[in-house]
């Protein structure tokens, strides 16, 4: 068996991942954990990923959680272009700096808006209060500010002149809240130039792929009320 | 420029021998090397560290909690005390109070590595990390930060790799097998929300804002937050340590260093744990 990938390209991590294997050509098995049916809380998949989430790699024996240790895997396994993950000192720390600052920032912003715009209340029926709603907003608005400020600036992506790994984590955990039909780049020329920058990198069709799955999440049908018991405990924490 | 913090005072010791009445072995011993306030804030950030007496106010710790509370503090401080001062230079700049867990992972990594620095104290209590200057070094408010010429970074993970890749550190660090460094990364990514987070809430919501401001935060916030970082502790336990003898294998690396600093701030929800008590153990004992 060769690398198989365990994703749900709901995920926004799982679409940072999907996207840097195909992009590089690295060849794997792709396994689909449905999250929305609770398939991450299998006794099969914690055999993989103890930690019950998703993405999740398995190479032979190895396994590995995580989607920042995935990616830099990949990159050192595969020995991809250098601009992924560069070997320039403060570039590469420019790339480190993002990786470790999106985890609490701009991540738990985009999953609330996410969760809490669409996902509450077109899947799990469950309406949420307008002031919750708004101060997620609002703490996503804060997020969007510092990633323009402080780590694109008048750069043409994240760490410098070229796409690297921390592109691919952040514009995949924007289009999080964009499927919920945030207008994230509406009032941002600058993210929206660097949007189209990453797309460009990327390629249109691929970027598109990835994001197939996100973009029709608001049209999924109510969930029943057996999956609603099975994934209320885990994201009742996304209400807070 | 930041201004440079006072001298640390004349005369102190690391190891004490008798604590003085009311006060934990700590308090009138500054750490040789670490950038002092005056000793009532210190005594009380010793507290904090976990490292004090954290009886009700006004109580005296007993003999046997005085000898705990000197073998913790013995134990921390024997695994840096073979480390010569060299922490005042121009050049590298750490921006770091010492109250944050991952100032201190940068603090003891730098130290242990003998990495000369500049040691920046920006005071979280006095909102120092709000104030226009450090905003100019880190507009992400918050500590550690590294500069190093004109060239400022932050985030204690990156910073952590940035000294391993220029001081080119010992190769057990941060491990260059493909597999042992996965592993290494696995648990840098995860702790950021299974323990840095609430951990950091903790802190905050426990101690720091009832300091600042005077008033106590309800129980049930803390109870909830304890929670989710027991829930971690489990899976740290069964899924990153197991049994071998560090996180990554046989040796430490700086996945241990992050995990031993945010479990020595609150240590004791952690004590009664038998993989956390013997991490501890080895990091006395394992360093030349």
């Amino acid at each position: 068996m060769g690398l198989e990938l365990y994703l749900d390209l709901i995920s926004q991590p799982c679409r940072a991942v999907y996207i840097f294997a195909k992009k590089n050509g690295i060849p794997f098995e792709l396994r689909t954990v449905e999250l929305l049916k609770g398939q991450h809380h299998s006794d099969a998949f914690a055999q993989v990923n103890p930690l019950k989430k998703v993405p999740a790699l398995k190479d032979g024996d190895f396994t590995l959680a995580e989607s920042v240790a995935i990616l830099l895997y990949l990159c050192r396994k595969y020995e991809v272009p250098d601009h992924w993950y560069p070997q320039d000192l403060q570039a590469r720390a420019r790339v480190d700096e993002y990786l470790a600052w999106q985890h609490t920032a701009l991540r738990n912003s985009c999953t609330r808006a996410m969760w809490q715009k669409m996902m509450f209340p077109v899947f799990l029926g469950e309406q949420v209060p307008p002031e919750t709603l708004a101060s997620t907003l609002a703490e996503l608005e804060r997020c969007l500010q510092l990633l323009e400020d402080k780590f694109l600036k008048d750069q043409d992506f994240l760490a410098g002149p070229h796409i690297s790994v921390a592109d691919l984590v952040a514009i995949t955990e924007l289009m999080h809240p964009v499927s919920a039909g945030c207008q994230v780049f509406k009032s941002r020329p600058k993210l929206a130039a660097w949007r189209q920058r990453v797309e460009a990198a990327v390629g249109k069709d691929l970027f598109q792929e990835a994001h197939a799955v996100v973009m029709k999440a608001k049209d999924l049908p109510p969930a029943d009320s057996a999956i609603k018991e099975k994934l209320k405990p885990s994201v009742q924490v996304l209400l807070q | 420029m930041w201004p440079p913090p006072p001298a640390p005072e004349p005369g102190s010791s690391p190891l004490s021998t008798e604590s003085p009445e009311n006060s934990c072995c700590c308090e009138n011993s500054g750490l040789p090397g670490l950038m002092t306030t005056p000793s009532e804030t210190r005594s009380s950030r010793m507290r904090v560290l976990g490292l004090g007496w954290r009886g009700p106010t006004g109580t005296e710790p007993g003999p046997g909690a005085q000898a705990a509370y000197r073998l913790r503090f013995r134990t921390c401080w024997l695994w840096l005390v073979g480390v010569p001062d060299t922490c005042l230079s121009m050049g590298l700049e750490l921006y770091l109070d010492l109250l944050s867990a991952s100032c201190r992972a940068v603090y003891i990594f730098a130290r242990k590595n003998n990495i000369p620095f500049d040691f920046q104290f920006v005071d979280l209590l006095k909102g120092h990390h709000h104030s226009k200057e450090y905003i100019k070094i880190n507009p992400l408010k918050k500590v550690p930060s590294l500069k190093d010429g004109k060239f400022v970074l932050s985030e204690s993970v990156a910073i952590l790799f940035y000294l391993c890749r220029k001081y080119s550190t010992p190769s057990h660090w941060y491990p260059p097998d493909l597999h042992t460094r996965a592993r290494v990364d696995e648990f840098m990514a995860w702790q950021h929300t299974a323990i840095q987070m609430p951990m950091s809430r903790i802190l905050w919501i426990k101690m720091l804002i009832p300091m600042i401001t005077g008033e106590e935060v309800p129980d049930e916030k803390v109870e909830q937050m304890l929670a989710e970082v027991k829930n971690s502790m489990q899976l740290f336990e069964e899924k990153f340590l197991q049994d071998k003898m560090f996180i990554s294998g046989d040796h430490i690396s700086l996945a241990d260093v992050v995990a031993l600093v945010e479990m020595m701030q609150r240590g004791q929800e952690l004590e009664g744990r038998p993989g956390t008590g013997r991490r501890t153990q080895h990091f006395s004992v394992s360093q030349p």
